[in-house]
């Protein structure tokens, strides 16, 4: 076992840099602030890469060749045969997670250092952004599902703080508001996920990821496809119970409505953990538990069905958004949707390769989009933007990388994450029936366009459209439909127009559009890499292997290493023409944005994609408001107070003389009644001093 | 007398010394009180730190009790009563608990109490003193003694001290207790007579007693289990209080003043589930396998109903007083799946909502001081007056709601996980589950008043100008907001304290190992 006290350093930076800002950052001045905050991510960040070569030299471990990094730190909770040590492990899922997580959160906290300037709370700020570094290392690095259930809710409770950051704002939509939405969405995932850990227990007996993988791998047959696989309290059970678990972090169907809220946080938080990394979370955990997951068809149908779903429905949604951050973050859900097909199809390498690229892009439109913010004097609506190339060139000219490579232009890192995505799909063998990859991929294909679409029109709206912030369009959007950024509502005043933003935005910028441009070429599909001569062009696949499961022939699961070393024979045609297809679906879902929206950016789409299928309506109605109902008129009003406190009242009246000499005893007799309860106590202490101690 | 077989004694009485010295040295009539004030919070720290040897000396290995003291108290006429008293891993954190919630819920109510202080503080000490006692007590009818000696100045603190409704509350919480404590003294005459009769031994003694019941000396036919067990457990689910005879506790928080609600919600209630973990499972184990499903179904229930209720009070001490019908009905559920993690797990959920809804009855009891009222719709962005307060606020809001790293998250998964791995359990699952839907529920009662309490815009300009904590208010909450961190970080340090003795109390096949203070020749 190769152990190492790196991990510990990874994590407690940033958690020493929240305390320390926490307890003295309110007499600091912004400078030392935002240098504390930057560093400790820094440190962080550059441990990471210590870390991450040092993984690279040690020996595999165990019959699977994962090679691990162990870093024990102390015992949390141990009582009986449960065990769950506060232990960190790095392989290499978790070394590529932290390394783009505390690369992107380094890159975002120095963004802030300007975005947050002059804001009240600026310490306050910092102090929750490092508290929410630490908690997302922890929950990538725990070696069991304990810790990583701490992390989970860490970054939960750091949403939270940072969604309310501008906690004096009142109104249905406002930031306190969507924070109790975020935190409660995501608890209702959490049942399922303690319940995940239970069976997991009881199952395998730990809950060490290590020993979860080893009990799956150990099951000799996959569980049948089939609904009543769920009643098993097996593989397919417990990948389920995650898998909720992760649709309330990952903001999938159907617990994605809280996302969308969340953008009432400042922008930088919207991009460091409502796109980059804590939404992936989920993603992280079907990864991190793949061997459960290809033992239970069931969920992974399940998985691939929601994430489809959910790619496409919030790619209808983004499409008819005013908001800017509000598309880019149905643009997230519908992202990690295509994630969570990658996992549900079996290619948990791809999925986990798509976070990677989307933390760059995603990341890097967020930020461009919070340069804009700021341009704009916090104005959102981008019926009130436009033409702003001539005034913001450097956040146009990154955001434009950031745009294209989300819509999957060649070359690009959206590009190449997303086409493996789409061609796993395709030739996936994890359903015994091949056609379910085929109708999954249409899906895929049909999200991409729109993914497109939607893209080239905030881009068009934003950017290169006339100039429209100082017309009055009369529109009546409610400020309940606003993700504000917490200003309540400026925009621009008359005669003032748009400004570049300050180095250390357009810094991060330009450092997270290089990202995005090539941090697609550590992961260049196969068939790509071939074309060009590069066997094993596929680096990050490679690298990930040992740690995630593979998935075999028509369900039924190979033992791990077998599959590995007898591949699927690679259709190099099939993977080039659907590659080709790929980059038609980009070219045309760009080309289609721009014949729309380049005449009429204010064009109006169906009210009900404004409306978001309404599906918060739907909840509120069928959900919220009938659980209140019942807690006050009936539990409360009619069974406690009615039914058992109407019967104790009766048996009370019954005996009306006791109560009255207790009333009569408390008005007069207080004093005599200690008084006698004085005596009797004195006594007895008195007879034990007399009588002495016995043993 | 060693240091060993007095300190447990000194704990238990130097607050009724106290309380003699308050009731001799002060004057009644008001004039100025902080001498007696000052006196009696003196005293409740010399007990808090006499107490903390017990934490320090206590040998972690050992199943048996510690510290024992013991004299032959009564012997007449048959009846054989003794002086026994000591701790085991079980009662040890109970009384640190109670040693360190008394001086603060002293110091909160520095100010609020103005009337008949001089009472008010004899009537704490001497409540102390019970409480020390009742979890101290290894004679069953010395902890019958204790047990009713606390009763009483609850009664009077409420009655003379509360709020408007002061009367109706104070003798709703008496009735409910009495019927309870008379059920459980026709127990444990009956335990005594059977101990005498199968023995020949005739003793109140409950090491003693656990001990012959669990080697077979005294066997307890299934059905006679059941009555004694019904008796004991009514006793006790009343205190709990578990769902249907829960409804005098909202009223009695409600009207009680801080201090009262403080030491109810930390301390009283815990009588209840520590006298099932003593009592009820140890000594009548198979009624208690054969009851424990019909006992879950109304803790599972009382979890969500106590959270639903909550979820829609308009009065803050009231939502917080059904969080504990919730919370409490977890410690319940985990006794009852009768596993080594479930009965650590209700430990610690009971230390944990201790202090997490300690400090929430103190907080409350805070702007009740500044504002004079309790409705949630009179406060709103607290968070712009009084920022400290609303972190402290904000970190108990987490504890209580269980958030990982903080003390309720501990008690909550142990209790969950023993739940569903138990094998004495029918249906053990599904009891686990719905439990689990409180990590929901709590999240909405508890972020939803905070929201109300303490975000958004100032509304009401009578809260625009509320002080932030005064240094007297700091000294009473900090220390609680810190233990939740260190219990929640490393809960290891108090488990592993209270793991030998629990693990006992659910070992039917292998017998308590014999203590030490035990005298087994004296049987025949």
């Amino acid at each position: 076992m190769n152990t190492t006290t790196l991990l510990g350093g990874i994590i407690f930076a940033p958690l020493i840099g929240a305390l320390v800002l926490g307890l003295f950052g309110k007499r600091m001045n912004e400078r030392t602030v935002g240098l504390i905050a930057s560093a400790t991510v820094g440190v962080s960040f550059v441990l990471a890469i210590i870390a991450f070569t040092t993984l690279l030299g040690v020996a595999p471990e165990g019959a699977e060749g994962i090679r691990r990094l162990h870093n024990p730190l102390f015992p949390w909770i141990e009582v009986g045969s449960f065990k769950a040590p506060f232990d960190l492990v790095l392989d290499p899922l978790s070394a590529l997670y932290v390394v783009f997580v505390t690369g992107v959160g380094f890159l975002i906290h120095i963004f802030a250092t300007g975005y947050m300037h002059g804001e009240g709370g600026y310490y306050r700020f910092f102090c929750y952004m490092n508290l929410f570094m630490f908690n997302m290392l922890v929950l990538i690095l725990g070696s069991n599902m304990l810790v990583m259930f701490v992390g989970w809710e860490g970054v939960g409770l750091c949403s939270y703080l940072l969604i309310g950051f501008y906690f004096q704002q009142q109104g249905p939509a406002f930031p306190n508001q969507s924070a109790k939405k975020a935190f409660i969405v995501n608890r209702i995932g959490d049942v399922a996920f303690a319940i995940a850990i239970m069976l997991v227990f009881m199952k395998a007996g730990s809950i060490e990821f290590a020993a979860v993988n080893e009990w799956a791998r150990s099951l000799t047959a996959a569980e049948p496809m089939t609904v009543a696989a769920f009643g098993l309290g097996g593989a397919s059970t417990i990948a389920l119970l995650m898998f909720i678990g992760a649709t309330g972090k990952s903001a999938q169907i159907p617990l994605f409505v809280w996302l969308p809220d969340a953008m009432a946080g400042p922008t930088p938080v919207s991009a460091l953990i409502h796109a980059a990394t804590m939404v992936t979370a989920g993603v992280y955990m079907v990864a991190r538990t793949s061997e459960v997951f290809v033992k239970a068809p069931s969920a992974m149908f399940v998985v691939a069905t929601i994430g489809a779903l959910t790619a496409l429905g919030a790619a209808t949604i983004g499409l008819a958004q005013w908001d800017i951050k509000k598309v880019l973050a149905y643009s997230t859900v519908s992202q990690l949707g295509y994630m969570f097909l990658a996992c549900g199809v079996g290619a948990f390498g791809a999925g986990v390769f798509h976070v990677v690229t989307h933390a760059f892009f995603k990341a890097l439109l967020f930020l461009g989009s919070g340069s804009v913010i700021l341009g704009m004097h916090h104005e959102q609506d981008m019926r009130k933007m436009g033409g702003l190339r001539k005034f913001m060139p450097i956040t146009h000219a990154t955001m434009a990388v950031g745009w294209l490579a989300i819509c999957g232009f060649p070359l690009l890192s959206g590009f190449f994450s997303k086409d493996e995505i789409l061609y796993q799909t395709f030739t996936t063998n994890a359903f015994a029936n091949p056609v379910f990859g085929k109708i999954f991929w249409g899906i895929g294909a049909l999200t991409a366009i729109l993914t497109a679409v939607y893209m080239t029109r905030l881009m068009v709206l934003t950017f290169w459209t006339k100039e429209r912030w100082h017309d009055d369009h009369g529109h009546d959007h409610g400020h309940a439909d606003h993700a504000d950024d917490g200003h309540g509502h400026h925009g621009l005043a008359k005669g003032e127009t748009p400004h570049e933003s300050p180095w250390s935005m357009t810094l991060p910028l330009i450092v997270l559009a290089i990202a995005a441009a090539v941090g697609g070429y550590v992961g260049v599909p196969n068939g790509l890499g071939h074309l060009v001569g590069i066997e094993n062009s596929n680096m990050v696949e490679h690298f990930l292997e040992p740690s995630v499961a593979h998935v075999g022939s028509h369900g039924a699961v190979a033992g791990h290493g077998v599959e590995a070393a007898a591949p699927v024979a690679h259709d190099a045609t099939l993977e080039l023409g659907l590659t080709a297809f790929s980059i038609l679906l980009a070219l045309g879902g760009i080309g289609v944005g721009f014949w729309i929206f380049r005449k009429n950016p204010l064009l109006k789409l169906p009210k009900i994609l404004e409306d978001k299928w309404r599906v918060d309506e739907l909840y509120e109605a069928t959900i919220i408001h009938p659980i209140r109902k019942l807690s006050e008129s009936i539990l409360w009003k009619a069974v406690d107070v009615r039914s058992i406190d109407g019967l104790v009242n009766a048996v009370a009246d019954g005996i009306r003389g006791l109560g009255g000499t207790m009333r009569y005893l408390q008005s007069g007799l207080t004093r005599s009644y200690v008084a006698v309860i004085l005596l009797g106590a004195a006594c007895l202490v008195g007879y034990f001093l007399v009588q002495g101690y016995v043993k | 007398m060693t240091f060993e077989n007095t300190i447990l004694t000194l704990v238990m009485f130097v607050p009724l010394l106290g309380a003699i010295l308050v009731a001799l040295y002060g004057r009644s009539e008001d004039g100025n009180s902080d001498g007696i004030k000052k006196l009696a919070i003196g005293v409740t720290v010399v007990t808090f730190v006499l107490s903390l040897p017990l934490a320090i000396l206590f040998d972690a290995k050992s199943a048996g009790y510690q510290f024992i003291a013991r004299a032959g108290w009564i012997d007449a006429a048959g009846l054989k009563v003794d002086y026994h008293v000591g701790i085991d891993g079980l009662s040890l954190w109970l009384v640190l608990l109670t040693t360190l919630i008394m001086p603060i819920a002293l110091l909160a109510s520095y100010s609020a109490i103005t009337k008949r202080i001089r009472e008010y503080l004899v009537l704490m000490l001497i409540l102390e003193t019970g409480m020390i006692g009742v979890f101290c007590a290894l004679d069953m009818f010395l902890f019958y003694v204790f047990w009713e000696v606390m009763l009483i100045p609850m009664y009077l603190i409420i009655g003379v001290w509360g709020g408007e409704r002061r009367i109706y509350a104070s003798i709703k919480f008496v009735l409910y207790t009495m019927i309870g404590s008379l059920l459980m003294l026709v127990a444990i005459i009956a335990l005594y007579l059977m101990h005498g009769k199968a023995t020949g031994f005739y003793t109140f003694d409950i090491p003693l007693i656990t001990q012959s019941i669990a080697a077979g000396m005294l066997m307890i036919p299934l059905d006679t289990q059941l009555w004694l067990f019904g008796a004991f457990a009514i006793a006790f689910l009343i205190k709990v209080p578990l769902f249907p005879f829960h409804t005098w506790l909202p009223d009695a928080h409600v009207e009680a003043p801080t201090a009262g609600s403080v030491i109810l919600a930390s301390v009283l209630l815990k009588m209840g589930t520590y006298g099932l973990m003593r009592f009820n499972v140890p000594m009548f184990y198979e009624a208690s396998i054969s009851l424990a499903p019909i006992i879950c179904v109304f803790a599972v229930f009382g979890i969500v109903y106590g959270a639903l209720v909550a979820m829609v009070q308009p009065d803050i001490k009231k939502l917080v007083a059904y969080s504990s019908v919730s919370h409490l009905g977890f410690c319940v559920l985990g006794i009852f799946s009768l596993t080594s993690m479930g009965m650590q797990g209700a430990l610690y959920q009971m230390l944990a909502h201790g202090l997490s809804t300690g400090a929430l009855f103190l907080i409350i009891g805070m702007i009740y001081e500044r504002r004079h009222t309790r409705q949630i719709s009179e406060f709103g962005g607290l968070a712009t007056p009084m920022p400290q307060f609303s972190t402290l606020f904000m970190i108990t809001t987490f504890a209580s709601i269980g958030l990982p790293l903080l003390c309720g998250f501990v008690g909550e998964i142990l209790v969950l996980i023993g739940t569903f791995t138990s094998t004495t359990l029918e249906g053990a699952k599904w009891f686990a589950a719905v439990a689990a839907t409180a990590m929901v529920w709590g999240a909405v009662y508890m972020l939803w008043m905070f929201q109300r309490v303490v975000m958004g815009d100032v509304t009401n300009p009578e809260n625009a100008k509320l002080p932030d904590l005064n240094l007297r208010e700091k000294v009473v909450l900090v220390p609680l907001v810190v233990l939740m961190i260190v219990m929640g970080v490393y809960p290891v340090f108090f488990t592993k304290r209270s793991q030998p003795a629990l693990d006992a109390a659910i070992q039917k096949s292998s017998p308590v190992p014999p203590q030490k203070a035990q005298a087994p020749a004296r049987m025949p």
